[in-house]
């Protein structure tokens, strides 16, 4: 398995701290020298997911919910996983049960979101969805031009 | 992270800068803006996003409900300014297609701030 860094951050399920989970993201993503486009949509692509997550936690019983937000470092890529659910995970573990969603209804849970979605797929390389107790999402950026020059290596050996 | 709107009125038509971040929580204060002025009968609108720097689907939104309830008055709407980070998601979610964007040359309607 490959060394990672891991930074979680646990937010309340309030608006007011989309913008500091982003700011964070991003100063995160210009560590492992994304470029200054690459972190733009990094911040577009985590702060639709926790916008996602903190309208969740937020409407369901009227309480007061907490949203998390992974982020492991790896050398050549940035994972971001957020849940909805105000519990911590253990990453490796709960990276094993997302897939893609194909399942229609978790399909439609973010649909909610209007453009949310679309633009996490379309800015993010890699885009993951797993329902249970509340909804956890799992984005993938690679470090630009890494997966493309291993597609290379691979075709060429 | 703060969100300001300034509204400058020129005879028919309605100015607004807006300057600071659009996302879940400042959206709200956009929308509440230009909720003020969209039933207006053939409303002209221009909005200047010259001084915006983020913008999420949340501030998308708020500018299609916006644009949808200009065109049912038989008015219309125009962005202005925008930088190429925010050109570029009007492109990509197709926004352009539907709303008018335009790039003046040092023109911000006067406001100053």
């Amino acid at each position: 398995m490959q060394p990672y860094d891991y930074i979680e951050m646990k937010v309340p399920a309030k608006p007011q701290y989309i913008g500091v989970t982003r700011l964070a993201i991003s100063g995160l993503a210009s560590r492992l020298g994304f470029t200054f486009d690459e972190i733009e949509d990094l911040k577009i692509a985590s702060s639709e997911a926790i916008t996602n997550a903190v309208q969740h936690a937020y409407n369901e019983e009227e309480k007061q919910g907490e949203v998390v937000v992974g982020c492991a470092l790896f050398e050549n890529r940035i994972e971001i996983m957020v849940a909805d659910s105000g519990k911590s995970f253990n990453f490796e573990e709960t990276k094993k049960h997302i897939g893609p969603y194909n399942d229609v209804q978790e399909f439609e849970l973010l649909r909610e979101g209007g453009l949310g979605l679309y633009l996490m797929e379309t800015l993010m390389d890699e885009v993951k969805v797993h329902q249970q107790e509340g909804v956890t999402v799992l984005m993938t950026k690679y470090l630009g031009g890494e997966r493309v020059e291993k597609d290379v290596e691979t075709v060429s050996s | 992270m703060n969100l300001q709107v300034e509204l400058v009125e020129k005879n028919e038509m309605y100015c607004f800068k807006v300057i600071g971040e659009i996302d879940a929580f400042t959206a709200p204060i956009l929308k509440k803006r230009l909720a003020a002025v969209q039933d207006i009968e053939g409303l002209y609108a221009e909005i200047d996003l010259s001084e915006v720097n983020y913008i999420d689907s949340t501030g998308l939104g708020v500018f299609i409900g916006f644009f949808k309830a200009i065109q049912a008055h038989g008015g219309s709407m125009k962005i202005t300014n925008a930088n190429a980070r925010l050109k570029r998601l009007f492109e990509i979610t197709g926004l352009d297609q539907i709303i008018d964007m335009e790039v003046k040359e040092g023109g911000n309607c006067d406001a100053t701030v």
